[in-house]
């Protein structure tokens, strides 16, 4: 995965799929830090809290104006999706919830930009790799998923009790006859759940930004030739339509994560399954 | 593409941000959510009684209106009787009246006649004594006659 790979490995497609799927990162093996995911996850964090600060500073209970409507009807929307998917009450569901939905769509959003574009102008700046895409991270990804399962864990044994939460991983599937066996079942289910939910993300993402590249590709190193006219309008339609395509996916995929998060927290607020 | 320390950093960053929305984007736009719920709420319920309080007032004022015509008729009456009342005493005091200067008059009148009739006794008198004294060619005493002139007097 590092740059020295890169220049032994193929040839000039290689390379360039390589190269951008590597993110900026110092650091080896498990201490290796990508720095790129980090600070733009971070930025459009900023643009969350941005947003925020501008509907904090005027709000108006009466008639909202344009952006507060806005985001309002985000909220709302998110609202709905946890009054419809979530048993009882906990405040801090709602703008889990939120963040999921703003920040995983934000990230994802990235994915939208034309690929080289950042790179191209980080490489004019002397930065060497610019993965824009923090979703197209794993770690990203499974972070956030890592983070849901914690929630998770913690609202079972905070409802149900240790002994409750015990008993599930003992008697749930198959009742008392096979505690072996349920306990095996429970908990690949209950692992399943943040891997499937982090993965899932990652997956949708990766793959978008790959056919993105893949696109690009058509034209790459291209020189003014015959074959140039039926590639280069080939590849503008497909890019539109990738895109297009794309942007129901990045919302769909905020959406997935956010409601997912809502459902598996609440069943952890759920007595019985 | 491998999990790496980059996993610890993104959920504490995760978490900042979950803890960022609630503070900062959710807390005060779901309480200004709230507060225009229960506001319209409040609206509605304001307007509920409004309509209430109207059917009320409408009841009301008919009631009102009934009786103040009710009062009305009953003044109308009450006037009318005491005009009709009024115009009777004064058709009969105008009457009394009439009666009163009629027989004041009657009596002015009578009086004026005796007057009249004594005044003409008394020249009859001193006709009656002038015209004897030219007869007989004397000097009559009237007092001496007085009895016989009174007489006269009285037959006329």
């Amino acid at each position: 995965m590092s740059a020295t790979e890169n220049a032994d490995g193929g040839g000039g497609t290689v390379a360039y799929i390589q190269h951008h799927l590597t993110n900026l990162h110092t650091g080896e093996g498990f201490w290796t830090i990508n720095w790129d995911t980090i600070i733009i996850s971070i930025l459009l964090g900023g643009v969350i809290m941005w947003m925020a600060s501008k509907v904090k500073n005027n709000l108006e209970s009466g008639t909202p104006g344009g952006f507060q409507n806005f985001v309002e009807m985000i909220l709302e929307f998110v609202q709905t999706q946890v009054k419809d998917s979530f048993p009882g009450h906990n405040p801090l569901i709602a703008p889990l919830a939120l963040t999921v939905f703003l920040w995983v769509w934000l990230m994802n959003f990235m994915d939208l930009i034309p690929v080289d574009l950042l790179p191209t102008l980080a490489a004019g700046l002397g930065i060497p790799y610019l993965k824009v895409v923090p979703t197209t991270d794993l770690n990203t990804a499974l972070a956030m998923a890592l983070v849901v399962f914690l929630l998770t864990v913690y609202y079972n044994i905070k409802i149900k009790g240790p002994m409750g939460y015990l008993k599930m991983f003992l008697f749930h599937p198959f009742g008392k006859a096979a505690v072996p066996a349920n306990m095996v079942m429970t908990t690949i289910e209950e692992l399943a759940k943040p891997l499937s939910l982090g993965l899932r993300l990652f997956g949708n993402m990766f793959a978008g930004e790959l056919v993105f590249l893949l696109i690009a590709l058509l034209t790459l190193g291209a020189t003014i030739s015959a074959g140039l006219l039926i590639w280069f309008p080939l590849q503008v339609v497909l890019d539109l339509a990738w895109l297009i395509f794309h942007i129901l996916v990045i919302t769909l995929q905020a959406f997935i994560f956010m409601v997912l998060t809502i459902v598996y927290l609440g069943m952890a607020h759920t007595e019985d399954h | 593409m491998s999990i790496t320390i980059t996993l610890i950093a993104q959920v504490l960053a995760f978490t900042i941000l979950i803890w960022l929305v609630n503070k900062h984007l959710w807390g005060p736009l779901s309480a200004v959510l709230e507060e225009r719920q229960k506001k319209i709420a409040d609206g509605l319920a304001a307007s509920e009684k409004g309509l209430q309080e109207q059917e009320q007032a409408e009841v009301r004022a008919k009631e009102v209106v009934d009786e103040a015509k009710k009062k009305a008729a009953d003044i109308i009456a009450q006037a009318q009787a005491r005009s009709s009342q009024v115009i009777a005493e004064s058709k009969g005091k105008a009457a009394e009246e009439a009666e009163q200067l009629i027989a004041g008059a009657k009596a002015e009148i009578d009086q004026e006649v005796n007057r009249a009739k004594d005044g003409l006794r008394k020249q009859v008198s001193d006709l009656a004594v002038a015209g004897a004294s030219k007869i007989v060619g004397k000097e009559i005493d009237a007092n001496a006659h007085k009895k016989a002139l009174k007489d006269l007097i009285a037959q006329i």
